[in-house]
C-alpha cells in the first residue's frame, strides 16, 4: 500500500505550516478566554476615583470617603499639631519615607501630602488590615501618656502620627499608604487620579 | 363624516381593521454605522423615555466610547441625577409606583429592540391614536389597550383613527396619485411640533439606538467575524494539501 | 527516540500502559480506508463537547443561578465581561452544532447499518448519550431565565403530571422543588447542567469509543474488513487512524469551524431558532408567550407530543419515538449493513423517514393551526411507520450483493 519515495520534504513542510498556523489559531481562540479574567466594567466602575468636597471639613476633623472599597481618611491638620510632626521623628520607624512605595512623589515630606493642611490617607493598618481609629486631640491618652495627635489601631495597637507615619513599638512595619490623589479644584479632592492615572 | 384627505406616505400603516389578523409592521432601515443617527436617538431616550424605562443593563461610559460621545458632553447632557460616568443606567421610579400609575411597570428597554424587533417598535412608536376610553386618552393600533401615555404625542401631533384617503397606488399616465377612502385609518388631525417626516427621523434615529442597546457589540462581531473566516480560508489550505498528501501512500 | 525519551517513556510506560494505549486507539488501529463525508460527525460531536465544557465552565465563573440574578448576569457577561459575549455566543451556537452534528452522526449509522451486530452497544451507548445531551440542552436553556427558559421548563416538567394515581403530580412538584417554576428549579438544574450531567456524557462517550474500538468502524459498504488481512494480519482495506484520519479529520474540523462561525458572528440568534425572542425578556411567570416553543432541535419530538389529541397519549407517543430508537438494531433484519446494498423499499423509505424527521423538526417550531397539525400527525405516521414495518421490510426484500472489498476510499 506504501509507496516508496515518500516526499519527506513536502510532508514536513506541510505539516510545519499547519502546526504553526493550528498554533497561532490556538492562541487567537485563548484571548477570549484569558481576556474574560480582566477586571470586568463593573469591577472598574466599581474601582472608578472617588470626588471629595472638602470645603466642609474643619481644622482638626476626618472626613471618611470609599475608594475601591478601601476607607479613605480626609484630615483637616491644625497649624499646632502639624508644628508639633517634626519633634516626634525620633519615636517613629520610618520618619522619613524611606519606604517610597508607601506614598506618591508629591507626598514624600513631612506633611505626607500636597498642601501641608489636608492629608489623604488610606484608612487600612499596615499591620493586618484594620480601620485606626482618630484621636485628634493633644492629650495624654491610655495607650500613650505623650499623645501628639494621629490615629490608634484597636486591633494590635499600632499607632501613628497625624502623617500617617508609625510609632516605634507598633506591630505594623509601614506608614499608612498615601492614595494617589489630586485637586480638581480649591473644594474637590479626586481620590485615585493623579499625574500618572488620569 | 369628516373626510380628510390625508396624503399618506409608503412608511405609515395603513391598517384596514377587518382586513389582516395582525398589523402590518413598516419595516426600519437599521443602521448601526450612522453614529449621528444612535446620538439623537440616545438624547431622545434620555429627554423622552428614562423617566419611566430604565436601561438597567447597560453603562453610560459604554454608551458614550461608542457613540463617540465626550465624558463631559455626556455627563451635562445625557446623564441625570447624581449617577457618575460608570454607572448602569437605572431610574428613580419604583416597580410599586409603576404599576399603580399606569397598571402595569414599565418595563426596562434594554433589550426591547431583541424581543419585539425594530419594525415592530419603529410601528408601535408611531401608531398612537386618540382614544377617550382610555385612561391617558390614547391608545395603539400595535398594542391594543396598551398603559403607556403618548409622550411622543406633542411632537407627532394629533394623530386619530377613522375614514380618510388612503394612497393605493400610482397612475404613470397622469402623474397623480390614485387614492381610495378606507376605514380604521391612522391619520393626523393637528399637526405637532415636528413635521410627520421629521417624527418619522425622530423615531427612527431611537429605534436605532434602541437596536444598539439590545447588542453593543453587534459592529465589532461582524467585524472579528470576517477575520475569523478569512483565517481559517488561509488554515484551510496547508490542512487540505497535508490531507492530500499523506493519502498518496495509497494510490 | 534519543536515549533520555527512551528512558522516560519506558519508565511511564512500565507503570501506567500509555504507548500501548495510544498504539491500541490511534497509530495502529486499523479503519476503513472508504470513510466519506458522513463520517466526519463523530470527531465534530466531540469538538463541539469539549467546545460545551470549556465555553461552559468560563461562563459559570460569571452566571448567578439565582432567579433574582441569572438574567442580569447574562446580560452583564454580554456587555461587561471581556469578550464575554464570545463566550456565551460559543455556547448557545455550539448546542445548535452539537446537535446538527449528533443528528448527521446518527443519519449515517442509519444508512450504513453501524447499529447492526456486533455494535448494538455502541449504538445503544450512543442513545444514552443523545438522551443526556437532550436532558442538558433542556436545563441549560432554562438557566438564562428568560421567558422561554421559564414557559419551556414549564411546559415540559408539566409532562410528568399524565403519570395516573397522583404519582405525576407528585413527581412534578418534587422535580420543579416548589408549588411552580422557580428559583429552587433553577438552582437544582445549574448543578445537573455543570457538573453531573456532563459528566456523564463523557463517561458514556468513553465506553462508546472504548466499545467502538473494541469491534472496530463500520463503514459505507458495510463491509467488514476484518475479514480480509495481509500476511501481517492488517486488514487489507484499513488504514492506521493515525496519521491518515487525524489529518483526514482536520479538513473536515476547518470546514465546519467555517460554518460555525459565519452563524456564530453573523446570525448568533439563528433568526430566532437558536436564541428565541420571547427569552430576551425576563421571566414572568404571570405572563405567558404567544407561541411556547422548543429550540429546533427538540422539534419533532415536540411536534409528535401535539400530534396526539391526548396528553398522556402524547406524552406516551414522545417517549415512544426515543424508545423505539434504542431497539433499532433488533428491528432491522437485513443481511447487508449499508442501504447501498438494501432493497428498493429500505432504499426508499430510508431518506423519506429523513425528510419526515426534517419537517417535524420545523412543525415543532411553528404554533399548531390546524394545518400544522395535521403535517405533524402525517410526520408522526411515516416515522413510527418507517421503525414498525422495518422487521417485515427488510427480511423480505430483495438484497444486491456484497462486495468482498470496500468500493470508493481515497
Amino acid at each position: 500500500m506504501s509507496q516508496d519515495g515518500v516526499n519527506k520534504g513536502r510532508r514536513t513542510l506541510l505539516l510545519g505550516t499547519t502546526a504553526a498556523l493550528g498554533a497561532v489559531g490556538a492562541g487567537f481562540v485563548a484571548v477570549p478566554f484569558v481576556k474574560s479574567w480582566l477586571p470586568s466594567e463593573k469591577a472598574k466602575a466599581a474601582g472608578a476615583p472617588a470626588k471629595v468636597d472638602i470645603s466642609k471639613i474643619e481644622p482638626g476633623a476626618m472626613l471618611v470617603a470609599e475608594w475601591r472599597g478601601k476607607p479613605v481618611y480626609v484630615t483637616r491638620r491644625t497649624p499646632e499639631t502639624l508644628g508639633l510632626l517634626e519633634s516626634l521623628n525620633g519615636d517613629l520607624k520610618d520618619p522619613l519615607n524611606t519606604n517610597k512605595a508607601q506614598q506618591p512623589a508629591y507626598a514624600d515630606n513631612l506633611h505626607r501630602s500636597r498642601d501641608p493642611e489636608l492629608i489623604v490617607v488610606l484608612g487600612v493598618c499596615t499591620h493586618l488590615g484594620c480601620a485606626p481609629k482618630y484621636f485628634p486631640e493633644v492629650k495624654p491618652e491610655a495607650f500613650d501618656a505623650n499623645w501628639k495627635g494621629g490615629w490608634y489601631c484597636p486591633c494590635h495597637g499600632s499607632k501613628f502620627d497625624l502623617s500617617g507615619r508609625v510609632f516605634n513599638g507598633s506591630p505594623a512595619a509601614d506608614n499608612l499608604v498615601i492614595p494617589p490623589y489630586s485637586y480638581e479644584s480649591d473644594n474637590v479632592v479626586v481620590v485615585g487620579v493623579d499625574e500618572e492615572n488620569a | 363624516m369628516k373626510k380628510v384627505f390625508a396624503l399618506i406616505a409608503a412608511l405609515i400603516p395603513a391598517v384596514a381593521m377587518a382586513a389582516a389578523p395582525s398589523v402590518q409592521l413598516d419595516k426600519h432601515l437599521t443602521d448601526l454605522t450612522d453614529t449621528a443617527s444612535l446620538q439623537r436617538g440616545a438624547q431622545t431616550y434620555m429627554n423622552y423615555c428614562m423617566g419611566c424605562h430604565s436601561l438597567e443593563h447597560g453603562r453610560y461610559n459604554r454608551v458614550a466610547r461608542d457613540l463617540d460621545i465626550p465624558e463631559e458632553l455626556m455627563m451635562e447632557n445625557l446623564v441625570f441625577a447624581d449617577k457618575k460616568f460608570g454607572d448602569l443606567m437605572t431610574n428613580a421610579m419604583r416597580a410599586e409606583d409603576g404599576k399603580k400609575w399606569f397598571g402595569a411597570t414599565p418595563p426596562d428597554l434594554t433589550l426591547v429592540a431583541r424581543v419585539r424587533r425594530p419594525d415592530w417598535v419603529y410601528t408601535y412608536l408611531r401608531s398612537f391614536y386618540e382614544d377617550p376610553t382610555r385612561p391617558y386618552g390614547v391608545n395603539n393600533e400595535v398594542f391594543k389597550d396598551v398603559g403607556m401615555p403618548h409622550v411622543l404625542g406633542e411632537l407627532q401631533g394629533r394623530q386619530v383613527k377613522g375614514t380618510a384617503q388612503v394612497r393605493v397606488g400610482f397612475d404613470t399616465l397622469t402623474g397623480q396619485e390614485i387614492t381610495e377612502e378606507q376605514d380604521g385609518v391612522l391619520y393626523l388631525a393637528e399637526p405637532g411640533t415636528l413635521s410627520a417626516a421629521e417624527y418619522d427621523k425622530l423615531v427612527y434615529d431611537l429605534v436605532n439606538f434602541l437596536v444598539y442597546m439590545g447588542e453593543p457589540i453587534a459592529l465589532e462581531r461582524q467585524r472579528l467575524g470576517w477575520w475569523v473566516l478569512l483565517f481559517l480560508a488561509i488554515f484551510f489550505v496547508p490542512v487540505y494539501m497535508l490531507n492530500k498528501e499523506y493519502w498518496k501512500d495509497f494510490k | 527516540m534519543s536515549k533520555q525519551q527512551n528512558t522516560l517513556m519506558g519508565w511511564i510506560d512500565d507503570r501506567l500502559p500509555v504507548t500501548q494505549t495510544y498504539e491500541k486507539h490511534m497509530s495502529k488501529y486499523y479503519a476503513p480506508k472508504n470513510f466519506n463525508f458522513w463520517y466526519f460527525f463523530g470527531v465534530l460531536s466531540m469538538l463541539m463537547l469539549v467546545n460545551q465544557i470549556l465555553t461552559g465552565i468560563w461562563l459559570t465563573m460569571n452566571f448567578v443561578p439565582s432567579a433574582e440574578g441569572a438574567f442580569a448576569s447574562v446580560e452583564y457577561i454580554m456587555r461587561d465581561v471581556e469578550w464575554g459575549w464570545l463566550l456565551r455566543y460559543m455556547h448557545s451556537t455550539g448546542a445548535t452544532f452539537f446537535f446538527i452534528a449528533v443528528y448527521l452522526h446518527m443519519m449515517r449509522a442509519l444508512m450504513y447499518g453501524s447499529y447492526q451486530k456486533p455494535r448494538e452497544l455502541i449504538w445503544i451507548f450512543g442513545m444514552l448519550i443523545y438522551l443526556a445531551l437532550m436532558a442538558e440542552a433542556f436545563m441549560g436553556y432554562v438557566l438564562p431565565w428568560g421567558q422561554m427558559s421559564y414557559w419551556g421548563a414549564q411546559v415540559i416538567i408539566s409532562l410528568f403530571s399524565v403519570i395516573p394515581f397522583g404519582i405525576g403530580d407528585a413527581l412534578t412538584e418534587w422535580i420543579r422543588g416548589d408549588f411552580l417554576i422557580s428559583g429552587a428549579t433553577l438552582n437544582r438544574f445549574f448543578a445537573l447542567h455543570v457538573v453531573a450531567v456532563p459528566l456523564v456524557i463523557v463517561m458514556l462517550v468513553v465506553l462508546h469509543l472504548l466499545a467502538l474500538h473494541e469491534v472496530g468502524s463500520n463503514n459505507p459498504d458495510g463491509v467488514d474488513i476484518k475479514a480480509l488481512k495481509d500476511e501481517n494480519g492488517k486488514p487489507l482495506d484499513g488504514v492506521p487512524f493515525h496519521p491518515y484520519y487525524t489529518v483526514h479529520d482536520m479538513v473536515g474540523i476547518v470546514v465546519f469551524l467555517m460554518v460555525f462561525s459565519t452563524v456564530m458572528f453573523f446570525f448568533p440568534e439563528g433568526n430566532g431558532f437558536m436564541l428565541e425572542y420571547p427569552n430576551f425578556e425576563p421571566a414572568n411567570g404571570l405572563k405567558t408567550p404567544d407561541h411556547i416553543a422548543p429550540v429546533w432541535y427538540f422539534g419533532a419530538f415536540y411536534a409528535i407530543l401535539r400530534a396526539v389529541p391526548d396528553k398522556l397519549l402524547g406524552v406516551i407517543a414522545m417517549g415512544a419515538a426515543i424508545a423505539i430508537l434504542f431497539v433499532l438494531p433488533w428491528l432491522d433484519r437485513s443481511p447487508v449493513k449499508s442501504w447501498r446494498y438494501k432493497g428498493w423499499i429500505s432504499r426508499t423509505l430510508i431518506p423519506i423517514f429523513a425528510a419526515a424527521f426534517v419537517l417535524l423538526t420545523w412543525l415543532g417550531t411553528q404554533p399548531a393551526t390546524d394545518i400544522n397539525t395535521l403535517l405533524s400527525r402525517i410526520g408522526s405516521v411515516i416515522y413510527f411507520g418507517f421503525f414498525l414495518a422495518m422487521p417485515i421490510y427488510t427480511s423480505m426484500e430483495k438484497t444486491k450483493p456484497v462486495p468482498e472489498r470496500v468500493t470508493g476510499g481515497h
